[in-house]
């Protein structure tokens, strides 16, 4: 191979598509985990949530037959170890750094156990159909960027879409003002009329939901089928994302692009047989890089004031 | 006429403390009631009932006559009852208008009201009760005055026909006191109803109609106000007479403490002390007067070797310490009794008998060969809770099961057995109850008469002129002026607490020689 591939409009062009479309997990998770720690509540768990939804993702849609469905199964995955979260954090009031990572084995064990129950084990795991491609009438036939915008699968717009819902759920709804209350001063916000406890379980459900639709995404849309450590760590890439981004979906859109990009690269350079490099190395690119922006940009400056901190009332 | 709230029978227990103990308060309508006893009656306590944050164990309550169900603020809320707390319930990096709307429904649900319609709405009311604020301004830019008022605005916007003020004066100048007194008559005129948290008589005596009087959780009593005097309130709140402390004559020496140009930024960065100079002889109480936030916290923090000072020189007996750890000036001989008792003063999961020794801890009798020696550290501690008479079950208890009063004493008793050659106090009396408050003071005194210097950081008046032999006033960070208590016009000192009168000018100590009842006056001549 030559580096004059690498410099094509063609291959850079399905690059950035690819990098997109390997973006939206991790974004949907991050988006997920900024409503959680704007509420106050650090949800570390999302490594074992978004490994639970892509099974549940995985095993629906394979019985179902549909993608939305799978996809479907996976937010409910979700929410319910969102709603476990929930009660560590908010009811039993643990440390939810130990909380959070009780909830990575557990939701990666029961993924690994579940399959193997029901799929069992074998050389030629089940394939599913994934999520069609929907061009967008018009806008797809753009040059160059009708391609890379608006030739995906509904999974891709949908995460866009709700990039914008979450920033103005949180910035222009009056919820959205007491979620933000409840994370910086929950006693200030209780003495107003809030409902801390309340608001803190919707936010950890909503945000483990995100989290859950982001693992079935993954291997509903993506992969096409489960395989165990699937998630490869993009639970935790998104955490550090979280911090990246400042806690606003904005950025948090610009970091998961990065990360996806990266992630695309890596794909490429393997394909390409880039010999020079073992490839382990090529896989670490991406997490790397997400190290290094966050090295470079990230301070703990924005982080909501009670983060991590469960509310005592008396 | 029924009363507009009647509380019967309230009782609330805590772990330990029986803080009300059936507590009936009855507020009409129209009218200021002031809730008056020491810290720890119980007002706080009775009110956060009222406001729904706490739940009686027994007890009914009425609004308007009819039995009224509070779990929670917003019941409360919606009963027209409004609360501001001591520690101000705000979010400080949210805007005045965000603060007050918070947990209101929008008039275009589920998304936020615009900015101007909310600007408009809150200037309506403030200016119905000069409450001036920019309702765009971060909370967090406010000084504490305004927060206040963002708070009693807050409580007006939704509704409130009963507002609940809990110590409201407390970090307040006698200026902004004023204005605030001027609220809350503006406030009965329309025909709300104020209740007045206060542990202080003159302030019940001047803004109240009637007067509850709260002591160890019990009703005391309640009356007209303008039928009972000031000494009969001070007889239900205390239980006794309050004797007045005496102070024996200073013998001031030399300097101990000398800060030069001091310069200090605080936690965001942003300058906190600007330039202090000042001296603390031996012998003499130096008092730090002024509002709260002012550059005490970050004061005392340099002093004590918490806080690197950005420019500027610290002697401590001569020797130069502006770089030193708090370690090294522990060991230069200097006591630090923290504003943050139980962040800076004590460690609450550990025995007295450890507390007791935190900072000798390296040092002989307590520690052989690299080992503590238990039965040298019980011993210790043993005797300080004797001769301090600090209530605890022994040198085993765990720090954290003292009462504020016990504790205080027990960081005062482990700072002054060391025998210090200066002492810097930070609200040494804050939230405790008048017999440790007295004690308190006088151990103070006691160490000025041994020939200590002592620093004294308060935001009570009433403390800095009891004990100070000069006081200086600090505003923004700045030294502003260096009065003499003994001549001192509160009027004038107000004034320099809010910046508005400016007197830097070095006051020197009073020495003994100089002339009877005449000391020096720290004016401009
Ligand atoms: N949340 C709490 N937990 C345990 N004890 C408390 C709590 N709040 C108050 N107390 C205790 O109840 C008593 C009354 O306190 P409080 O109502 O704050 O008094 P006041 O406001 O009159 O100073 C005190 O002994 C205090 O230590
Ligand atoms: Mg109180």
């Amino acid at each position: 191979m030559s580096w004059d591939s690498l410099l094509q409009t063609a291959f850079i062009i399905s690059l950035i598509t690819s990098g997109i479309r390997l973006a939206v997990p991790v974004l949907l998770a991050v988006l997920g985990e900024i409503i959680t720690e704007r509420a106050g509540v650090q949800n570390l768990g999302l490594e074992g949530i978004m490994a639970l939804g892509a099974f549940a993702g995985f095993a629906a849609a394979f019985t179902t037959g549909s993608g939305i469905i799978g996809l479907l199964a996976g937010v409910l995955a979700g929410m319910l170890l969102g709603l476990l979260m929930g009660y560590f954090a908010v009811t039993l009031k643990v440390n939810q750094v130990i909380a959070g990572i009780s909830l990575v084995l557990l939701g990666q064990g029961s993924a690994n156990f579940f399959y193997r129950q029901i799929f069992g084990v074998s050389q030629r795991p089940p394939r599913i159909a994934g999520l069609p491609e929907v061009p967008i009438p018009f806008l797809a036939d753009i040059p160059y960027l009708g391609g890379i915008l608006f030739r995906h699968n509904i999974a891709v717009y949908f995460t866009v879409l709700l990039v914008v819902i979450v920033w103005v759920l949180l910035f222009g709804t009056t919820w959205g003002l007491k979620v933000r209350a409840v994370g910086e001063h929950p006693s200030a916000a209780d003495t107003s009329g809030v409902d801390v406890a309340g608001i803190r379980y919707a936010c950890t459900i909503l945000g483990a939901a995100f989290a859950g639709l982001g693992g079935a995404v993954l291997s509903v849309a993506q992969m096409k089928l489960f395989t165990e450590n699937m998630v490869a760590g993009r639970g935790w890439i998104a955490i550090a994302l979280v911090i990246f981004s400042r806690w606003h979906p904005g950025l948090a859109l610009a970091g998961a692009v990065l990360f996806g990009l990266a992630d695309a690269l890596q794909f490429r350079f393997q394909a390409l047989g880039f010999e020079a490099v073992p490839y382990e190395f090529l896989l670490m690119l991406p997490y790397i890089l997400t190290i290094v922006v966050l090295l470079a940009g990230g301070r703990r400056g924005a982080a909501p004031a009670a983060l991590g901190i469960p509310y005592e009332k008396e | 006429m029924t009363a507009l709230v009647e509380m019967r029978g309230i009782t609330k227990r805590f772990p330990g403390v029986l803080a009300n103990d059936h507590v009936d308060f009855v507020l009409e309508a129209g009218e200021i009631h002031a809730l008056l006893g020491e810290n720890g009656a119980g007002k706080t306590t009775l009110m956060n009932i009222l406001y729904g944050l706490y739940q009686p164990d027994e007890g009914v309550i009425y609004v308007k006559g009819k039995p009224a169900i509070i779990h929670s603020p917003h019941d409360a809320i919606q009963l027209g009852i409004g609360m501001v707390h001591q520690h101000f319930q705000l979010v400080p990096t949210f805007s005045v208008a965000e603060n007050i709307v918070l947990g209101l429904p929008s008039r275009r649900e589920p998304f936020l009201e615009s900015r101007r319609q909310v600007h408009q709405r809150i200037a309506e009311v403030s200016r119905a009760y000069g409450l001036t604020v920019d309702p765009s301004c971060p909370v967090w830019q406010l000084s504490v005055g305004e927060q206040q008022r963002v708070e009693i605005l807050k409580a007006l916007y939704r509704g409130a026909t009963v507002l609940i003020l809990d110590e409201p004066t407390a970090v307040l100048t006698p200026q902004e006191c004023e204005r605030l007194f001027d609220t809350l008559l503006a406030l009965v005129q329309s025909g709300k109803s104020v209740i007045f948290i206060s542990h202080k008589l003159d302030e019940v005596m001047a803004i109240s109609h009637r007067v509850t009087v709260l002591r160890d959780g019990r009703v005391v009593g309640t009356a007209r106000t303008q039928d009972i005097s000031k000494q009969e309130l001070a007889r239900m709140m205390v239980g006794r007479e309050m004797r007045p402390i005496e102070k024996p004559p200073a013998a001031p020496a030399g300097p101990v403490i000398e800060l030069h140009d001091i310069w200090a930024h605080d936690d965001r960065g942003l300058p906190a002390l600007r330039s202090v100079s000042l001296q603390v002889h031996a012998g003499e109480i130096l008092g730090i007067a002024g509002v709260d936030g002012n550059g005490q916290a970050e004061l005392e923090e340099v002093l004590t070797g918490l806080r690197r000072p950005s420019r500027g020189r610290y002697l401590l007996a001569g020797q130069n310490v502006t770089h030193a750890s708090a370690r090294e000036l522990f060991a230069a001989g200097l006591a630090h009794i923290p504003a943050d008792r139980n962040r800076f003063g004590m460690v609450a999961d550990m025995t007295l008998a450890e507390n007791s020794i935190l900072g000798m801890e390296g040092q002989p009798p307590f520690t052989r060969l690299g080992m503590l020696r238990y039965r040298e550290m019980e011993g210790h501690c043993s005797r300080l809770i004797h001769e301090y008479d600090i209530r605890a079950p022994g040198p085993a208890a765990f720090a954290g099961t003292l009462s504020g009063g016990n504790a205080q004493k027990l960081i005062l008793a482990r700072e002054i057995s060391r025998r210090p050659k200066a002492l810097v106090a930070a609200q040494p009396t804050r939230g405790l109850d008048i017999g440790a408050t007295e004690y308190v003071r006088r151990k103070l005194l006691e160490q000025r008469q041994r020939g200590c210097a002592v620093l004294l950081i308060s935001t009570e008046l009433e403390e800095i002129l009891a004990l100070s032999d000069r006081i200086a006033v600090i505003y923004e960070g700045q030294i502003v002026g260096m009065v003499d208590p003994a001549c001192v016009d509160i009027e004038q000192l107000g004034l320099m607490m809010a910046g508005a009168v400016k007197e830097v000018c070095e006051l020197p100590p009073r020495m003994p020689a100089g002339p009877e009842g005449n000391p020096i006056e720290g004016r401009r001549p």
